[in-house]
């Protein structure tokens, strides 16, 4: 298991995230988080549980009201307005929707470029841009054209190779799929975690498609209401989970198997005992 | 008995997008249409609603009673919209207005198209969100889209969907912006529409999860043709296309993995 062997290139302790209002929103509330390079570890739950705010707060473009963020050892600096510090390029981000984090109006590979710049700027060995296109799947002479000319698919594969161009040790992708279709989600989800493994580097897996997650998450992390509650090997998880909230959010899958099963909605009564039920954290 | 017939039906945008396409939709009865995205599922569905761009050209017809909808235009096909059949989309926070209370939206057409009074049109109004089962219907009201969530605001767009009674009602990827367990709710909502109103429903979905969770026949869509057409039973114990088949195997944990189930 790599978590015996392999070192922690992501560690959070207690981290919460408060959004100002009133009353404040806590939409992280004191969750701790390791990710093991070579490792992907999923992190799954509701719109509104704080996935999101968690990514972005791990990464540095979210403060948080509390807690530790450690990347390789050495504290997460908060992103401001100027370009981040050398060393915090090897954390990379992807987002949900790919036609937003391209410039439209820049060649692709261009903007692939730019990642391998960052890893240069590291002194760690570069990709070259042919390699980057090959490995996720697309043709290196489409390198000149603009991010509309490609399909959505192949736009997040390409955000990909831009985020591995960097030579990522830790890699954060929050829904990455879920813009895609069917079987695009599970082939790209596949070559995130194959690239990420071959790179070596850690990735945090953010998702609600738990279908996918079981297929390539070493670990998964639950998160309901801002807060962890459970968390395991995945084949426990699916197996053996212990946590009321997992268990309806495994029930709710619809089961693709032709027999017009719907699958079970959870009532209000139910969800009020889930934020109240002790985590399952060993 | 059908009560939308679509007959060799065809969109050109530029070049062709969908080719001879053939459909019924029958009341009671949910219609899937599955397929990989860019694959026409949505153009047909837009193209039942006259909603494609002015410069896409369709052939074919669209038969819904003794009217053929291709071709229909302004006041005849506004009164056909909304009314007899409807629509329900993918995002809820972009089809529902965000500077509109969700009670002027759930009025105004029934005003329209069933000459109801306001006061009556609100009472009516009431009844359709507690239907959806959307909390607190009459504080519902007088609230805007924002400040409800995403599962809340599909059910608010449906209730606008079914708010005239339609006869058809086209959902596109209804649930696909929406977690598993939100998700679980609004199938129920719409397989108990049916089975309650007769409605006929055309479901636009690459999920098959979803398709096998409730609807009753289904027709998988490639490259702007449907290459298969079989009740849900069938299509996904014995396919007959190799697309099918390629599509179910694809699926992550599919049904040579329900070790779960």
């Amino acid at each position: 298991m790599p978590e015996t062997t392999r070192p922690a290139v992501l560690h959070a302790e207690d981290v919460s995230v408060v959004y100002p209002g009133r009353p404040p929103v806590v939409a992280v509330d004191g969750v701790s988080v390791t990710v093991h390079a070579g490792e992907t570890v999923a992190l799954v739950g509701e719109s509104g549980s704080g996935k999101s705010s968690l990514g972005r707060a791990l990464i540095g473009m979210e403060p948080v009201a509390g807690g530790t963020i450690e990347f390789d050892g050495r504290p997460v600096v908060p992103l401001g307005l100027r370009a981040r510090a050398a060393r915090d390029t090897a954390m990379q981000m992807v987002f949900q929707d790919p036609s937003t984090a391209l410039n439209p109006r820049r060649p692709v590979g261009d903007q692939v470029r730019d990642g391998i710049r960052a890893a240069a700027r590291r002194g760690v060995d570069v990709p070259d841009l042919p390699d980057l296109f090959g490995r996720v799947g697309l043709d290196p002479g489409s390198a000149g054209r603009r991010p509309r000319e490609f399909s959505g698919g192949q736009q997040q594969r390409l955000v990909i190779a831009r985020a591995l161009a960097a030579s990522p040790r830790l890699l954060i992708a929050d829904e990455p799929i879920s813009s895609l279709d069917a079987s695009t989600q599970s082939s790209v989800a596949d070559l995130m975690r194959r690239l990420v493994a071959e790179a070596g580097a850690g990735m945090l897996f953010i998702s609600h498609d738990l279908s996918v997650v079981r297929r390539i998450a070493d670990r998964v992390l639950v998160m309901y209401a801002g807060r962890i509650v459970e968390q395991g090997p995945t084949e426990q998880i699916w197996a053996a989970h212990r946590h009321p909230y997992t268990r309806a959010l495994l029930g709710a899958i619809p089961v693709p198997d032709g027999e017009g099963r719907l699958p079970r909605a959870p009532s209000e009564e139910e969800r009020a005992t889930w934020r109240e039920a002790a985590a399952f954290l060993d | 008995m059908s009560i939308l017939t679509i007959d060799h039906l065809g969109i050109e945008i530029g070049h062709p997008l969908v080719h001879d396409l053939s459909l019924d939709l029958e009341p009671g009865r949910i219609q899937g249409l599955a397929g990989q995205s860019g694959s026409g599922k949505t153009l047909t569905s837009l193209a039942i609603l006259g909603l494609l761009p002015r410069t896409a050209r369709v052939s074919g017809s669209i038969h819904f009673g003794d009217r053929d909808l291709v071709g229909l235009t302004g006041r005849r096909l506004a009164d056909i919209r909304g009314r007899h059949i409807s629509m329900v989309f993918q995002d809820p926070s972009s089809s529902l207005h965000p500077q509109l209370t969700v009670g002027h939206q759930l009025t105004d057409h029934m005003r329209r198209h069933l000459g109801l009074g306001r006061r009556r049109a609100v009472e009516r109004a009431v009844e359709l969100l507690s239907q959806v089962k959307v909390p607190e219907p009459e504080r519902a009201l007088r609230r805007y889209p924002h400040q409800f969530s995403g599962g809340q605001r599909q059910r608010i767009a449906i209730a606008i969907a079914i708010a005239c009674e339609p006869e058809v009602l086209l959902a596109d990827e209804p649930t696909t912006a929406l977690d598993v367990t939100v998700q679980a709710g609004i199938l129920q909502l719409l397989r108990e529409l049916v089975d309650e109103r007769s409605l006929a429903v055309l479901l636009v979905t690459h999920d098959l999860g979803v398709m096998s969770a409730v609807a009753d026949d289904i027709a998988v869509m490639r490259a702007g043709r449907i290459v298969e057409r079989a009740d849900r039973h069938t299509l996904f114990h014995s396919p007959r296309s190799d697309y099918t088949r390629t599509l179910l195997e694809a699926l992550p944990g599919a049904r040579h993995g329900g070790s779960d189930a």
